[in-house]
């Protein structure tokens, strides 16, 4: 596994990670393109190394050498397929959210507020 | 066999596909919706015959190898589940159905082919023989949830459902770091394979994976401390989407952890799982004391029961396996039936509050002993099916001489009473307040049968108590013993 990758996946996933722990939602969309990315190069990094690409030669299998794992990538393709519909699907939702309140913050927690207030009351 | 999978798996999504095409003529939508969702039903029981006599089968997608295929296997852990969780989805279209004639109740074009969607995605959860194939079932179910949730648009929803979206996301990214790490480490993502090279991982990188998965698990599954975005989210949505969350998405997080976890042989994490089961229990009956909205108090049961079946996967012995599907199957129906009987409420008095609803009992006998029967169920008093679960989890713990857990586990059910009985006092004794009832649309025939039916249901689960203890333990000792499994899936 080469370390431009490591480094790549790690950088890709604390500015995620950042990113998510935002209040407003177009960040947080952010933040998990990031951390899709991050997840989607750690799953081709678990391949092994690089190679040529999968196609059987026409010597046959049992003939191929030096070619890259192909498993990994047909999940990485399942992965980023759903991501990218799930980036939408929350865009929406930011968008929805803005027409309803004005901004896109993620909302406080019911039990938090509840208890911030019950707080509040007694002191 | 292949064409009973195949028709459970594809049934559902098929109907779904048609209803949505068929949205403008409400009867052909809601025919082709039952349709797909009867089908899948009567195939997941085949399925349960067939398997509880011939063994586990396994469908080779496609005629791959466990290397390089999909693989579908049918155990008797899965073709027990199965069914339970069809069935419930069926029950609840029918309700929902019902309750469409009303004014209130989800959006009918989209609440029914999704609820199909999240059907086909349940069905291939569980019989999924390949870690990579559960992610992308736990996507499927996963985003028509986030549909159903939030598809009314209401600024409550949209509120508590990004708190939902962006919960789930995570673990689901998790998840694919998981994969990710599993390849790396092994070379497969297939669960038979696995079983196989997981154990000879140096101790490290095998605990971490049981760990990082229970994370992953345990986040879709409520468990203490990452419960908090269940209470929020659910009970926002209409009821019916709320009764099938409740009784099926927790639930998948908990079967996914029983899957992995005993068949990866993580015995390790045991004591961890146990102190968290203990903590999600009292936790959770706690939470639902301090509450005062039906559906909000059957919101925190829920995470409270959930500690139930991972102290009975926590004790990893056959016992408490078998306890753990025991309640599995138990809690899924009598959940379901809790959160109808809240919609059935709703629909009577126009509030689940319970500060503003009352009498009940004198007035619709029906719903309150709807009511009584599943609550007393979630109580665990006997002879209702809750005590079975109960029973069999609690005497696995006795067996492993675990006190604390056994307090813990006792304490949650008196818990859980006392606010099963918050909400009898509130809701169906004291004074009606006539003032709400005007505005409240009623109930339908179809709404009270396809609650009653469900009762009955949850009912046959305690009359045939012994078969289904005969059935989880059998199911319990080929998860414990995988080497069944692993010669099926890899001959």
């Amino acid at each position: 596994m080469s370390v431009a990758l490591i480094l790549a996946v790690g950088g890709l996933t604390s500015a995620g990670i950042y990113l998510i722990t935002a209040r407003s939602l177009s960040r947080i969309i952010l933040g998990f393109s990031l951390l899709g990315h991050a997840a989607v190069l750690a799953l081709v990094a678990s391949g092994g190394p690089a190679g040529e690409a999968p196609i059987a030669p026409a010597e046959g299998i049992a003939k191929a050498e030096g070619i890259a794992n192909p498993l990994p990538q047909a999940l990485s393709l399942t992965a980023i397929v759903i991501s990218f519909g799930l980036t939408l699907f929350l865009l929406a939702l930011a968008a929805r959210q803005r027409t309803l309140t004005g901004d896109d913050l993620v909302e406080d927690d019911l039990e938090d507020r509840r208890i911030a207030t019950a707080g509040g009351e007694s002191t | 066999m292949n064409a009973l999978v195949a028709i459970t798996i594809v049934g559902p999504i098929i109907g779904a596909t048609l209803g949505l095409i068929a949205r403008d003529h409400p009867r052909r939508r809601d025919l082709a919706t039952l349709l797909g969702l009867a089908a899948a039903t009567l195939s997941a029981f085949a399925i349960l015959v067939n398997v509880a006599n011939n063994g586990t089968s396994v469908i080779r997608a496609g005629g791959w190898g466990p290397e390089l295929g999909i693989v579908l296997v049918a155990d008797l852990f899965a073709a027990l589940v199965l069914p339970v969780a069809v069935t419930i989805i069926f029950v609840v279209e029918l309700f929902a159905i019902g309750q469409r004639r009303t004014a209130w109740g989800a959006n009918p074009e989209l609440a029914g082919p999704l609820l199909g969607v999240l059907t086909s995605g349940v069905a291939l959860a569980m019989l999924t023989g390949d870690l990579f194939t559960l992610f992308v079932a736990f996507e499927l179910i996963l985003v028509s949830s986030y549909v159903l949730l939030t598809h009314q648009g209401q600024k409550a929803q949209i509120g508590s459902g990004m708190t939902y979206v962006v919960m789930n996301l995570f673990s689901s990214t998790l998840f694919l770091f998981g994969l990710a790490f599993v390849y790396a480490a092994t070379g497969t993502v297939n669960m038979a394979l696995l079983a196989e090279r997981i154990p000879e991982l140096s101790n490290g990188v095998r605990i971490g994976i049981g760990a990082w998965f229970f994370v992953v698990f345990g986040t879709k599954a409520a468990v203490f401390p990452l419960f908090s975005w269940l209470p929020d989210s659910y009970p926002t949505a209409p009821t019916t989407i709320t009764a099938v969350f409740a009784g099926l998405l927790t639930k998948i997080g908990i079967y996914a952890m029983i899957r992995f976890h005993t068949l990866m042989g993580m015995d390790e994490l045991g004591s961890v799982m146990l102190i968290l089961a203990g903590v999600t229990m009292i936790v959770g009956a706690l939470g639902a004391l301090a509450q005062s909205d039906v559906k909000r108090i059957l919101s925190f049961h829920i995470i409270s029961q959930i500690g139930y079946m991972l102290m009975g996967l926590g004790l990893f012995s056959v016992a408490g396996t078998t306890g753990a599907i025991l309640f599995l199957v138990h809690h899924m129906p009598v959940k379901t039936v809790l959160f109808l009987v809240g919609g059935l409420i709703e629909n009577d008095r126009g509030t689940s509050r319970l500060e503003r609803s009352g009498g009940l009992a004198s007035r619709r006998p029906l719903i309150a002993a709807l009511f009584a029967v599943p609550a007393l169920s979630l109580a665990g008093v006997p002879p209702f099916s809750g005590f079975v679960a109960k029973f069999a989890v609690v005497s696995a713990g006795i067996e492993a001489a675990n006190t604390p857990i056994v307090i813990a586990a006792l304490v949650g059910g008196v818990l859980t009473l006392l606010s099963m009985t918050k909400i009898w006092l509130a809701v169906f004794w004291g004074k009606p307040d006539d003032e709400l009832a005007e505005a409240a649309p009623g109930n339908r025939p179809l709404m009270l049968s396809a609650t009653a039916l469900a009762v009955a249901g949850t009912l046959l689960i305690s009359l045939f108590a012994g078969t289904l203890f005969d059935l989880s333990n059998r199911a319990a000792v080929d998860l414990r013993s995988d080497t069944a499994y692993i010669a099926e899936v890899t001959s």
